[in-house]
């Protein structure tokens, strides 16, 4: 309850999620503000009561329902009477305006503050597919300006390759990867809002296309309608609030190296090791206290990094302590992605771990929560040079 | 550079049609590519091909290469930088093939790899590794470059660029084509 960046004045005090699914038809808009408004009665708050609003992306992004709305449309569409907001891109991942609104209500410059993350995708890219989005015409800027010319222009391209070189130098198997979206799977059959809830093998993984090797389909996260939203609150506003406020213990926001996907020193790692590594700068827990965690798994090979980034394997050494699924299962030491994470439970796009951490914490998680009731969360949101980690606790 | 024909060998369409065992399947060049827009920064980088070079940034006070470009050096800071010619010689350090179709007139499948540069293996290109069959790129495979223009035949209004691709090195390190 203190100590931590925050001295623990930082609490999440409710959560919302809206309707997810595939081409819900919806606008971004409307699903944003079922996932802000749910978030605030969560609380048991009004939206008169919100003074702060943050999010992830933020506007002039270019992909097609990757933004559901902007700050600015969400403001203006409830008539929040907002101290303080934010947005952006370059931040500790996708739940960095989380840790920012953290910092806010630390500081006193808001009470309650909504945080979401809105994605549209699936209905904005219907028809068309995801290659036209990638493809989409205009100019190669960034770090595409390097990579497009050659066919890659995916995400999948970019971390396949680093995944081949962990195979390579670790001997990682496919077989052992397969854990991360078999329990992710397992679990989404558990969550009724999850976009993919029937069983998935292991043969059916071994037996899938690939998309870009080693990886191949089952690897891939979904693309996904819908939006998650939490109320970051400052803790001497929370008397009389319904839920136990949950504690940011500490935050994890670390960037040693160039922000690139091809210029780490250490190929076979990436900025979730910074993160991992600035989030136990600054907490007395360590990953034994950890009961247990939602790692970002757009890509399966990404939860691998996460994992050793964090400390619950030695570097190289994931694939014996995922192999089998046991340690991350649900009746597990540490029950990993427990609402099917994006690979099955659809691309929410980072804000959903931080959802189903609260939830967990909170013990509704119903058929999917996990059997060691947990008492403290790690979330670890993003891949390549993106990189954000929180650290929760009910203490 | 050990390459100097490559222009040519790029946009001659003979190259796709020449026969090529079954082992060793040439390079067929893609009916299209997404082309980058070279920026001050990258114009070097983007067009040393048309002279069989290839072009990365160096800093005059560190002696180093790095990349993508820039105007200053990242390890000294120093802003005497600019574009040095580089053997052309590289280490495959990771790759992928890729099986998904993602761009209308480049099917795949194709290998994207990073490849780290001889003279300063810190330095990572993406690239394609070609002309050698998938299950034969692996780690540590010594490759070179070559360069393909684009447009082929550009016309008045085009700024051609070459883009550097890789393929196993000759056995002659450093020796004449």
């Amino acid at each position: 309850m203190s100590g931590g960046p925050f001295d623990g004045k930082a609490v999440v005090t409710g959560a919302g999620k809206s309707q997810v699914g595939r081409r819900l038809g919806r606008t971004g808009l409307d699903l944003t503000i079922e996932a802000v408004t749910r978030a605030i009665a969560d609380a048991g708050l009004s939206v008169d009561d919100i003074d702060g609003i943050a999010s992830y992306p933020g506007p002039g992004v270019p992909d097609l329902g990757f933004s559901g709305a902007t700050i600015t449309e969400v403001r203006n569409a409830l008539g929040l009477r907002s101290r303080w907001y934010l947005s952006s891109t370059e931040t500790a991942g996708q739940i960095g305006p989380a840790i920012e609104a953290c910092m806010a209500v630390t500081l006193g410059l808001a009470n309650h503050v909504v945080v979401y993350r809105s994605v549209w995708e699936s209905t904005a890219q219907a028809g068309a597919g995801r290659a036209s989005v990638l493809f989409g015409g205009g100019a190669l800027s960034g770090h595409l300006e390097y990579t497009g010319p050659f066919g890659a222009l995916s995400a999948a391209n970019w971390l396949s390759m680093p995944a081949q070189r962990y195979m390579h130098d670790f001997g990682l198997t496919r077989e052992q990867l397969s854990a991360i979206p078999l329990n992710a799977r397992a679990n989404a059959g558990l969550n009724p809002d999850a976009i993919y809830r029937d069983p998935l093998t292991l043969d059916d993984y071994l037996g899938a296309r690939m998309i870009s090797e080693p990886l191949c389909l089952f690897d891939c996260d979904v693309p996904c309608d819908g939006a998650t939203a939490v109320i970051i609150s400052r803790r001497d506003a929370t008397a009389g609030l319904p839920r136990h406020p949950l504690t940011v213990e500490s935050v994890g926001t670390g960037m040693f190296e160039r922000a690139t996907w091809d210029q780490r020193v250490d190929v076979t790692t990436m900025a979730a090791h910074d993160v991992a590594a600035t989030l136990w700068e600054h907490t007395t827990l360590g990953p034994a206290d950890v009961d247990h965690a939602q790692l970002y798994d757009g890509f399966s090979f990404l939860t691998v990094m996460w994992l050793e980034a964090l400390g619950f394997a030695e570097h190289g050494k994931v694939g014996p302590f995922i192999e089998g699924g046991e340690r991350i299962a649900l009746d597990g030491p540490l029950p990993l992605n427990t609402s099917g994470g994006q690979l099955s439970g659809g691309r929410l796009h980072g804000m959903g771990f931080l959802h189903e951490a609260c939830v967990q914490l909170w013990g509704e998680g119903g058929e999917r929560q996990a059997r060691n009731n947990p008492e403290v969360a790690v979330v670890g949101v993003g891949g390549g040079p993106v990189g954000g980690a929180m650290l929760l606790s009910t203490r | 550079m050990t390459d100097t024909d490559s222009p040519a060998h790029a946009s001659s369409p003979a190259h796709a049609s020449s026969p090529a065992p079954a082992s060793s399947p040439a390079y067929a060049r893609p009916e299209r590519r997404l082309l980058p827009q070279p920026t001050a920064e990258s114009e070097a980088f983007w067009t040393g091909g048309r002279d069989g070079r290839l072009l990365i940034s160096h800093c005059r006070a560190c002696k180093h290469f790095f990349h993508p470009p820039g105007p200053v050096c990242w390890r000294c800071r120093s802003t005497d930088v600019g574009p040095e010619p580089v053997s052309g010689r590289a280490t495959v350090a990771a790759y992928t093939i890729n099986r998904q179709p993602w761009i209308p007139g480049y099917p795949p499948p194709y290998v994207v790899a990073m490849v780290e540069l001889a003279d300063e293996p810190d330095v990572r290109l993406i690239t394609n590794i070609v002309d050698v069959p998938l299950d034969e790129v692996r780690v540590g495979l010594e490759v070179e470059v070559f360069f393909e223009q684009w447009p082929a035949e550009p016309g008045p209004d085009d700024s051609p660029v070459w883009l550097p691709l890789f393929r196993p090195a000759t056995a002659a390190v450093g020796g004449a084509r």
